[in-house]
């Protein structure tokens, strides 16, 4: 039989079994939707993840002083002392995949203003930091390298400290604040960024040059970590190298000699937090996939039924000529109409949902045509994996007694 | 008007194995039908009817003995090619009917067609139109089976037989289900289509039926036990038109 007829004589069986046919169809629709709301929101959360990583510097390289020595008391790494500015000029020099760098030292304390105070922290830090973090200035402006050289008492403020120290809603810039008694001139005002995906409150700084944080406040020489930032993201990797190479060299670190220092890429981090939601997302596609595999039994279960049903119509179709091949195919390919019209269903419910629930329940969903494709590929293979017995147990019928069943 | 073999069987045997039992249907069986022939097998239940019925109508092959059909023997052909033999030579209609429910009559006698792939969409219902006009059902196409009287459905069954315009028509008590009028009907229309040079073999155990046929072929225990040529043959028309008028009204 021409295809085109096994396809007319499928959906015409289905249509005078409506109801039957949209019950078999329900576990493939609920699984395939599923399948794919599952799929979205678990792509959508590592977007989102992935979106607030980059928004603090996807090509980010954070340096951070380490000791691994055994024994002893062992330090916090920040305490220890091992960054100076000889790390940043021989990196300056050297380097080939850094595009920025910056050094960081910071110290907590109180700021004030007036009768104002709030408790932050101040960052000392060079022009660059501001491109590697991705913090853009509102108002005002950046210090410049001659504000660095001159350990020039300026300062940025992060929007929380705004909103503290100056309530009123008066403009800082200009004003003289203080921090831990040290007068600051406010030259800028950063944007707001909100919270880190760890819940820190990005807003919550003042931004200062480092070598006024290092002489003025802490007396101290060292830095705490040391950012930067590769060419692009792809030269994270080589930069790592890069910066490990020149840092034991400048370290005076021996061949065997641990690392005293720890460099680090938002990648890392990235795919560590994306693997977690990769599992998730397995984990839920898994138990969708099972009720399409339940789905396909149903439809294995209704075949059966309709072949008993369909013996005498069977056995009419091959006294009149029709062979075993063309019984096979015209169940199978029945099979195939109700798990494919189920996918379809499925398909659209399932994309329906990914546009439901951002707004009802305002979890990110992200659709990806890869998790329709492979429903949808799951659903054919189904039908034709649960249709093809109850079709070959139709074209091995004897025509003589399908004829003669009652 | 008798023309060229149609089928010649040669001493057919077949053979049931039920468990250890071996049942003997079919215990030498020998006749030949030419072209044009109107045969009817008679026989009582048990003798052997319907497992010679199966056998000419290529749903089953002889154990022994030679089968040829249209010069085909179809003893050495495969479960396909029977299928094809029985697509394109014969047409067979059946006690009850066997049409297809919630299918209309058109669709019902395009089917054998639909298993031919030489014959495309315009010529199956070009032939399908014109078969069922030849049983005179035409306005009727649409009409499916529930809607249709007995009568009515047997003549679409006889159309489905004649669309693939086979060597032979094959019934299988095709009045068996039906009144003696309709009856009469339908050997009216067998004749008119016999006489039309359509070869008929006919499976009945009414002998009023077999009035009505050119030759009887009796069986019994599994063998020929009579065959004979029909000298005084009724017209089926005739036979109608002398029945009582109906009194239903």
């Amino acid at each position: 039989m021409k295809f085109v007829n096994l396809i007319r004589l499928a959906v015409r069986a289905l249509q005078r079994n409506k109801l039957r046919a949209l019950l078999t169809m329900l576990g493939i629709i609920i699984g395939v939707a599923s399948v794919i709301a599952m799929m979205a929101i678990g792509e959508g959360s590592k977007q989102a993840i992935n979106e607030s990583l980059s928004s603090m510097g996807s090509n980010m390289i954070t340096i951070m002083p380490y000791s691994n020595e055994p024994g002893g008391a062992r330090l916090m790494g920040s305490s220890i002392q091992s960054l100076t500015i000889k790390d940043i000029d021989a990196l300056e020099e050297s380097a080939q995949h850094i595009a920025k760098i910056s050094p960081l030292v910071s110290s907590s304390g109180q700021s004030i203003n007036g009768a104002a105070n709030w408790p932050t922290s101040i960052q000392g830090v060079s022009p660059d930091y501001l491109d590697i973090r991705k913090l853009t200035v509102k108002e005002g402006i950046i210090f410049s390298e001659q504000d660095l050289r001159s350990s020039a008492k300026v300062c940025l403020l992060g929007k929380t400290v705004v909103d503290n120290l100056f309530p009123g809603g008066q403009d800082p810039i200009g004003k003289i604040i203080r921090f831990k008694n040290i007068p600051f001139q406010v030259i800028g005002v950063l944007n707001a960024k909100g919270q880190s995906n760890f819940g820190q409150d990005q807003d919550d700084i003042i931004i200062a040059p480092y070598t006024t944080v290092q002489k003025r406040i802490l007396s101290s020489i060292y830095f705490n970590q040391i950012y930067a930032s590769a060419t692009n993201e792809g030269a994270s990797d080589a930069a790592v190298d890069e910066i490990t190479a020149t840092l034991r060299e400048t370290h005076r670190l021996r061949t065997g000699e641990e690392n005293d220092f720890q460099v680090r890429t938002q990648a890392e981090l990235m795919t560590m937090l994306n693997s977690t939601s990769s599992m998730m997302t397995a984990l839920l596609t898994a138990v969708a996939s099972i009720s399409l595999i339940i789905g396909g039994i149903g439809i294995m279960n209704i075949m059966y039924v309709s072949v008993t049903e369909r013996t005498r119509e069977i056995g009419l179709r091959m006294s009149i000529g029709a062979r075993g091949k063309d019984i096979l195919m015209q169940f199978l390919i029945e099979a195939i109409m109700i798990s494919v019209t189920g996918g379809v269903i499925g398909v659209i419910l399932g994309v329906t949902s990914a546009f439901v629930i951002p707004v009802a329940l305002n979890w990110p969903t992200v659709i990806s045509e890869f998790s329709i494709i492979i429903s949808f590929i799951v659903c054919a293979v189904t039908g034709i994996f649960f249709g093809y017995y109850p079709a070959l147990k139709a074209s091995k019928l004897d025509p003589i007694e399908a004829l003669r069943y009652e | 008007m008798t023309g060229r073999k149609i089928l010649e069987i040669q001493n057919v045997k077949r053979e049931f194995t039920m468990g250890t039992e071996t049942v003997r249907a079919l215990k030498g069986v020998s006749f030949d039908v030419n072209a044009g022939e109107f045969v009817t097998i008679m026989g009582s239940s048990g003798s052997g009817k319907t497992t010679l019925l199966n056998m000419l109508g290529c749903l089953d092959k002889p154990t022994e003995g030679v089968y040829l059909l249209d010069n085909v023997n179809v003893k050495e052909l495969n479960r396909d090619e029977l299928a094809k033999l029985r697509n394109t030579k014969i047409g067979f209609v059946f006690q009850a009917y066997n049409l297809l429910p919630r299918t209309s009559a058109l669709e019902n006698v395009e089917l054998p067609l639909l298993y031919n792939p030489l014959i495309g969409t315009e010529e199956r219902k070009e032939r399908a139109i014109a078969a069922l006009k030849a049983v005179k059902l035409d306005g009727r196409f649409d009409h499916t089976p529930n809607q249709l009287s007995g009568g009515q459905q047997q003549r679409v069954a006889i159309a489905r037989a004649l669309v693939n315009e086979p060597v032979m028509i094959l019934a299988d008590e095709a009045t068996g289900n039906l009144d003696t009028r309709t009856s009469y009907e339908i050997m009216s229309l067998m004749q008119e289509l016999n006489s039309n040079g359509k070869t008929i073999v006919f499976v009945t155990h009414e002998p009023d039926i077999a009035g009505f046929s050119s030759r009887t072929v009796m069986l019994r225990d599994g063998k020929v036990q009579k065959d004979t040529v029909n000298t005084d043959r009724r017209s089926a028309k005739e036979a109608l038109a002398s029945l009582p008028e109906s009194d239903d009204y």
